[in-house]
């Protein structure tokens, strides 16, 4: 123990240093938290949230049943059936992702060959019970529609660096 | 024996051999689209490129060039590989992008090689060619735009199936497969088109976008819808067969399936019996039951049968476990009537050298001179039509037949139709042919008749006279239909002593003398028709078909594809049937229904697990667990002499997609019947 020590712990610096920065923050520095859910912080256009299964701008699905998402998911959380449409060509019957069981890792949008699955930005879709999140293609394809003109956007956004 | 270096390694081979065959015995692969083992060679893919040093200053096809002494090949070159780049970066121009929607992707020979050869980007700015696509029926969807134009289906059609109705024409960039006129494939081999199919030009079109290669569970098995016991793969997801497919075996079905055998698989999810039934006394309908009410209702309405009024009947597709444990169990019973063969035919099965086929298929290829009796082998076993068909092809070998003229795909010379021109000839012929191993091969067809144990004897006969039978040659081949008929005669399930043959039976369900009837998947004749009211009929089996609408008790049993078993084919050769999906509902594998049906009736028998009734098997018939291998029998006497009338030979299969259960339940196999006798139709109008 030296004095300088002693002269800290007699004065409380430690403290009038610590009251000093909270003061500094409360007055002179900008605001970072933010009243979430009425506001909300920026998102990268690679940001991986909720799926959904997108158009063509004709209103025709783009997936084409491949099933490469299916066999890329290291979660098996995408089921899909298929069998040829009336007109002879090549859509699923099914298309289930099971939410609880995705990691959000991204790789069934990096597997579509027809930007058709991609993981959207919205990250809110809690939900009360477990079977809300069984999502079915009618779901998916609903929340294309809802989500289609951000994730374009976000699209063409990240178009440049692929 | 030329002797050549290739990638450093010395080999030796045969002459004739090409550098492609001679590369793949030292374990070298060389990519290949057109060439393929079983076709002729035509060299127009241009993949399998080598280089060879000392000749020409450019690479060669080494699927057409053959080895010569002190050859130096190199196949990994940098002048090879850059030739390869070229060939592919050429098939790549025209081949569309659609590998996601193709059914052939996951499996594809392009796909394969363009990961190894392919450059990552076209040079092409040009537009791609579109080919119209081509009607060939209800089994081959085509999409002719992804052709390469390797012309395997063209030279299978014309060689192995013998229709050669497809072609190439046009050239260069025009170049497309097609058929002459528009005509279907109508062929029982078409399904192969689509295995040689390098590429996704043929796919199947029962299968079309229904799974991908990576996600079927495989399982290898063999087929029952004909007595060849084609060896297939199932590929199955969840608890439904996908697809089949063949899988090589050279004595057998080499590495082809008929079209039955790959596509009726879809009879398998329709018609079938997922629970017991019994039928209501009251209202005379079947109503569904437990496990526990069937095998009680049974027992109940057996009280009070003596041994000697009961009779069994198996039928076409039954597994040989399943057969034994009905037969264990009949004996027990005290019944002497049973009986497998219920087409009706009569014949001395006291002898396994008669109803066998002795020479083995693959015996086809050693004959040289074949005479075929009450057979259409196109429709009764196409595999084995495929190998006579080779025979005539290759080595030219003279064809006679006796029985109904029909289109076998290769020329013949008719002898007649009746059992008497087959006496007539064996006469005129006696001891006078020149053949060193001639064959003859028997259909089952001839035996259903009422004199079958004389034309059997008669049978025996020709095939002594004619000279088919030498040291170390067996010419003599019987050529069943059904799939359990080999296996059934082996083990004896046929009238014990005193006991009714399928004639009598179905005589004795009308005059009372049967009073109980078991079919065990018996389904090839009406049962409905045949049977008299008053016969308590028990149908244990995987459809409703024709045994079912009769029965007053079902018990639902599996299909081939849903239990593990033993078939044994008309060679007598024993092979494992696999489990690949599970029956549906509460059907069960067919002996442990039998074997739960035993301890009901108070009779039990002595196995509980399928490793114990094999051991059982073991006992009596060791070489039917003999996996694979064809055991040779003596050749003895057999049939008996009598008088034969005149009839003529009639082939048993004359509704190729519509002879077991599984066919006639199926959709694909009622569309080919459909499409196929109305091209008949159209053919004979013009």
């Amino acid at each position: 123990m030296t004095l300088d020590s002693y002269a800290r712990a007699f004065f409380f610096t430690e403290i009038v240093k610590g009251f000093l920065l909270t003061l500094k923050y409360m007055f002179l520095m900008p605001r970072v938290t933010i009243n979430y859910p009425y506001e909300k912080g920026p998102i990268s256009p690679r940001f991986r949230g909720e799926h959904a299964l997108r158009r063509y701008p004709n209103g025709e699905e783009r997936c084409i049943a491949c099933k490469l998402c299916e066999a890329i998911c290291p979660a098996q959380a995408i089921t899909i059936e298929a069998e040829p449409r009336e007109d002879g060509s090549r859509r699923t019957t099914r298309y289930d992702i099971d939410m609880t069981k995705c990691i959000y890792c991204g790789l069934c949008q990096e597997a579509c060959p027809v930007d058709a699955i991609v993981e959207g930005p919205n990250f809110e879709f809690a939900t009360e019970t477990r079977e809300e999140l069984y999502y079915n293609k009618e779901k998916l394809l609903a929340n294309g529609d809802r989500w289609e003109a951000q994730i374009a956007a976000n699209l063409l956004a990240d178009a440049p660096y692929r | 024996m030329p002797k050549l270096t290739i990638n450093g390694m010395e080999i030796e081979v045969e002459r004739g051999t090409s550098i492609l065959q001679a590369a793949e015995q030292l374990g070298i692969e060389i990519p290949r689209f057109c060439y393929h083992d079983k076709l002729s060679v035509p060299a127009n893919c241009r993949m399998c490129l080598v280089q060879v040093e000392g000749g020409p200053p450019k690479p060669a096809a080494s699927c057409a060039m053959a080895c010569g002494d002190g050859m130096v090949v190199h196949t990994e070159s940098e002048m090879v590989k850059k030739a390869r780049k070229g060939v592919m970066e050429m098939l790549l121009i025209n081949h569309p992008l659609d590998c996601p929607i193709c059914d052939q992707g996951g499996e594809c020979d392009l796909q394969d090689q363009a990961v190894a050869y392919g450059f990552d980007r076209s040079r092409f700015a040009e537009n791609k060619r579109a080919v119209p696509d081509k009607e060939l029926g209800p089994l081959i969807k085509t999409v002719m735009t992804r052709c390469i134009n390797c012309t395997r289906c063209v030279r299978f059609a014309e060689e192995i199936a013998g229709t050669p109705v497809l072609g190439q024409f046009h050239r260069g960039e025009d170049a497309e497969i097609g058929t002459f006129i528009d005509q279907l494939v109508d062929t029982e081999l078409s399904g192969n088109l689509i295995d040689v199919c390098p590429v996704g030009a043929l796919t199947s079109k029962p299968y079309a976008f229904g799974a991908r290669s990576w996600e079927l569970k495989k399982t290898e098995s063999v087929d029952v819808h004909d007595a060849v016991g084609s060896n297939i793969r199932i590929d199955s997801r969840g608890r439904e067969v996908m697809r089949i497919l063949p899988r090589l075996h050279e004595d057998v079905n080499e590495e082809w399936i008929s079209d039955r055998t790959r596509f009726a698989y879809d009879g398998l999810g329709r018609a079938r019996l997922d629970r017991p039934y019994i039928r209501n006394a009251d209202t005379g309908k079947l109503q569904e039951a437990s496990w526990e009410e069937a095998l009680a209702f049974i027992a109940v309405n057996l009280e009070g049968i003596k041994g000697e009024n009961i009779a069994a009947l198996a039928g076409d597709l039954c597994d040989l476990e399943s057969m034994v444990a009905l037969k264990d169990l009949m004996d027990r019973l005290g019944s002497p009537h049973m009986d497998c063969r219920t087409d009706g035919g009569i014949f001395d099965t006291s002898v396994r050298r008669g109803y066998t086929f002795g020479s083995g298929i693959a015996g086809i290829d050693k004959a040289d001179a074949i005479l075929l009796v009450g057979t259409n082998p196109r429709l009764e076993a196409t595999m084995v039509n495929a190998r006579i068909r080779r025979a005539w092809l290759e080595r030219g070998v003279p064809i006679s037949l006796i029985g109904e003229a029909v289109d076998l795909t290769y020329p013949y010379y008719h002898a007649g139709t009746t059992p008497g021109d087959l006496v007539k000839l064996a006469k005129d012929h006696a001891k006078q042919v020149k053949a060193e191993r001639p064959m003859m091969i028997v259909g089952a067809g001839v035996f259903a008749r009422e004199d079958g144990e004389a034309v059997h004897h008669a049978l025996y006969e020709a095939a002594e006279s004619l000279g088919c039978i030498k040291d170390g040659w067996n010419g003599f081949n019987v050529l069943h239909n059904a799939a359990s008929r080999v296996g059934a005669l082996d083990i004896g399930f046929v009238p014990g002593k005193g006991g009714k043959d399928f004639r009598d039976i179905i005589a004795g369900t009308k005059d009372g003398s049967i009073k109980a009837l078991y079919l065990l998947g018996a389904d090839e004749f009406s049962a409905k028709a045949a049977t008299g009211w008053q016969t308590f009929v028990i149908y244990q089996g995987h459809h409703g078909d024709r045994g079912a609408y009769r029965a007053d008790v079902i018990l639902p049993g599996s299909a081939y594809t849903e239990k593990d078993g033993i078939y044994v084919n008309t060679e007598g050769r024993p092979q494992f049937g696999k489990q690949a999906v599970t029956p549906p509902g509460q059907a069960r594998e067919d002996w442990k229904i039998v074997r739960a049906l035993s301890e009901s009736l108070g009779k039990k028998l002595s196995y509980d697990t399928l490793l114990q009734l094999r051991e059982r098997i073991k006992t009596d018939w060791p070489h039917l667990l003999d996996i694979d291998v064809v055991r040779a029998s003596p050749w003895k006497a057999f049939g008996h002499k009598g008088k034969i009338s005149d009839e003529p030979f009639v082939s048993p299969v004359t509704e190729y997609y519509k002879t077991n259960s599984i066919c006639r339940a199926s959709k694909t196999m009622a569309d080919c019947t459909e499409s196929f006798s109305k091209e008949k139709m159209l053919e004979a109008a013009e």
